[in-house]
């Protein structure tokens, strides 16, 4: 259970509209996430679901029942922050029972739930420590596990990663997707990472000042991303967006084609330029390449270990199927 | 301050402070017990020799001794009671936005730049004066007998006019420990389904454990030498005979230094006891 709908929902502080009324539905068990650049009103809109804020106008509708003015404790929602917010005082496990704690459930039913939320955590050692005594993944495993001792209709997680370091960073994230396909709970997950995005979600959802660019499966914004925004936002190292000439050339205002669909070599192609920075992965190696005469520099990806070195003059074939096409307004066309 | 060199560099420059406050401590001590161990009476005949214990055992056995250690301990703990609570309560408050709030916080830390003989002063003899205190007027006005303060509540009324002092200390200090807390915390506490007063009870109160103990541990150092405000109204009658007030009586007002000394340096062991309990009972909370 956990079905979200919000109708016209809109915020302002102050003369300041952070978000503009939108309209949005998240299906029951799905995992979606809140993409976009910082300040672009991700948080504010999950804080809105929350009940942290008060909606300026709109509907928010959890489970069928109008919940717009209802407090957040009774929303049926659990929220995992970003600074993790843990008790300092408390051991791990009355931090986990706390929510318990305030819902007045016996002290039996309280250890059987903290018991069975700290095994699937991987938590059990860890129980009577306190957070501060905790590295920054097991702090995040606390922070989840006193969310679904809850059992709530959604998790809201705001920017739950970013303050870990990158390698933890994917593991949390597989951890997180797992504990989704075994929950089967409605997850909303914000982040300005594009690539946890892309990995975790069923929908995303592409915030821009306060404006949902667009919704859709990570395949689908990938493929067929709805303006330039999306274009530039979704994919990594981030698509080549091209104006002028090239561009008339495909009947459209701007073009747009990503690292990965451009070949390169050294003898053909329809552009051709100098390789500047040269980003070597060993899987994967990425050129910036200058003075291709449509645009200041194309990223372009080539497979494996390709041996180009600063300097060397290359030609560039963009595969014509995987160009994109935008208007004056920066629409798909 | 890696280096042998540089760390013996540091001892030769630090000396002269230490070397200062050392002095400044232990002179004053030595004299105290110097004197306490003689029978020096300055107008009747100056400094009469040894005088071994005589001075202590006659401190103690007086009449005035367990009922001053007892008023002592009786202000210092209302004192705190006081300004804890109401110190906690006021730092909530102005921890609200509002409007005005820079000026309210002036207004509120202004009582602690009184000198404590002048706000003993207003104290009684604008408020607390049973003919014309503004308390006075306030009772008349309900039709009740105007009460006499600092006779008939004086342990009370000196207790309010030092926790008056020390409130806007204790606010301060709180005030800080409040703005420091995550409100990531609060609203993950609010998630949780706790209510305000749960909120207060289970996230705030133990994130301001730690500086409630320190407005505890420096107000009861100062708090036990209160005397001003004991000197400007009740010059000790009425049961507000504090150790410190005793101590001053024995040496000014009975010229007896050797006796007044011995009453020092039992002071001293009071203050260290008291020290030692704090400790104790919320010293635990500075080490997490």
């Amino acid at each position: 259970m956990g079905r979200i709908v919000l109708d016209q929902v809109s915020k302002s502080f102050g003369d300041v509209e952070v978000i503009p009324p939108l309209e949005l539905l998240i299906e029951d068990g799905e995992f979606a996430v809140f993409v976009g650049p910082s300040g672009c009103g991700k948080s504010t809109l999950l804080r809105l679901i929350a009940g942290l804020e008060d909606v300026t106008g709109g509907k928010i509708e959890i489970d069928g029942q109008e919940m717009t003015s209802v407090p957040p404790a009774k929303r049926g929602l659990a929220m995992v922050f970003q600074s993790y917010a843990l008790y300092p005082h408390m051991s791990v496990r009355k931090n986990i029972a706390f929510p318990l704690r305030m819902a007045g459930l016996d002290k039996e039913e309280q250890q059987r739930r903290v018991a069975h939320a700290a095994s699937v955590l991987n938590l059990s050692d860890y129980l009577e420590r306190r957070p501060g005594q905790l590295s920054g993944g097991q702090r995040q495993r606390v922070a989840i596990g006193r969310a679904i001792v809850r059992e709530p209709a959604a998790f809201l997680f705001d920017e739950p990663l970013s303050n870990l370091d990158a390698a933890l960073r994917v593991g949390m994230r597989l951890e997180i997707s797992e504990l989704h396909e075994r929950l089967g709970t409605t997850m909303i997950y914000v982040t300005h990472d594009q690539v946890e995005a892309m990995t975790m979600a069923d929908k995303i959802v592409v915030l821009n000042a306060g404006n949902i660019e667009q919704v859709g499966s990570p395949l689908e914004l990938y493929r067929e991303p709805r303006n330039l925004f999306v274009a530039g936002f979704i994919g990594s190292p981030r698509m080549n967006l091209i104006e002028g000439k090239e561009a008339a050339r495909h009947d459209a205002h701007a073009i747009g084609i990503r690292p990965e669909h451009i070949a390169v070599s050294g003898s053909e192609g329809n552009w051709s330029g100098v390789v500047g920075v040269s980003e070597h992965l060993g899987s994967d190696t990425f050129f910036h390449v200058h003075d291709t005469g449509v645009a200041e520099t194309i990223t372009v990806r080539a497979d494996g270990e390709v041996g180009f070195r600063h300097g060397d003059r290359v030609y560039l074939a963009p595969r014509q199927d995987a160009i994109h096409r935008f208007d004056a307004k920066g629409l798909r066309i | 301050m890696a280096t042998r060199h540089s760390r013996s560099a540091a001892r030769i420059m630090m000396a002269p402070a230490v070397i200062l406050l050392l002095g400044w401590m232990l002179v004053p001590l030595t004299m105290t017990l110097w004197f306490s161990f003689r029978k020096f009476l300055p107008l009747r005949g100056g400094d009469l020799g040894w005088a071994g214990f005589e001075n202590y055992v006659r401190f103690v056995s007086s009449s005035s001794f367990w009922p001053s250690v007892q008023a002592t301990l009786m202000i210092v703990g209302g004192v705190l009671v006081v300004t804890v609570i109401l110190g906690v309560l006021l730092a909530l408050l102005l921890d609200q936005p509002m409007w005005g709030q820079g000026m309210v916080r002036v207004l509120v830390i202004a009582p602690f730049f009184v000198m404590p003989t002048v706000s003993a002063l207003v104290w009684k003899n604008m408020f607390m004066d049973p003919v014309n205190g503004v308390l006075a007027h306030l009772w008349k006005f309900f039709g009740a007998t105007p009460v006499e303060w600092l006779s008939q509540a004086s342990l009370q009324s000196i207790i309010l006019i030092v926790s008056w002092q020390w409130l806007p200390f204790a606010t301060l200090i709180l005030l800080t420990a409040v703005q420091s807390l995550d409100r990531e915390q609060l609203e993950a506490a609010e998630m949780d389904g706790a209510p305000s007063l749960k909120r207060f009870w289970f996230i705030i109160l133990p994130h301001l454990s730690r500086a409630i103990t320190v407005v505890i541990l420096i107000q009861t150092i100062f708090l036990l030498s209160i005397f001003a405000e004991i000197f400007v109204t009740t010059q000790g009658s009425f049961g507000t005979k504090t150790l410190t007030y005793l101590i001053f009586q024995r040496v000014l007002e009975s010229q007896n230094v050797g006796l007044g000394s011995a009453g020092g340096i039992y002071a001293i062991i009071l203050a260290n006891i008291v020290a030692l309990f704090l400790m104790r009972i919320v010293g635990r909370s500075l080490d997490a």
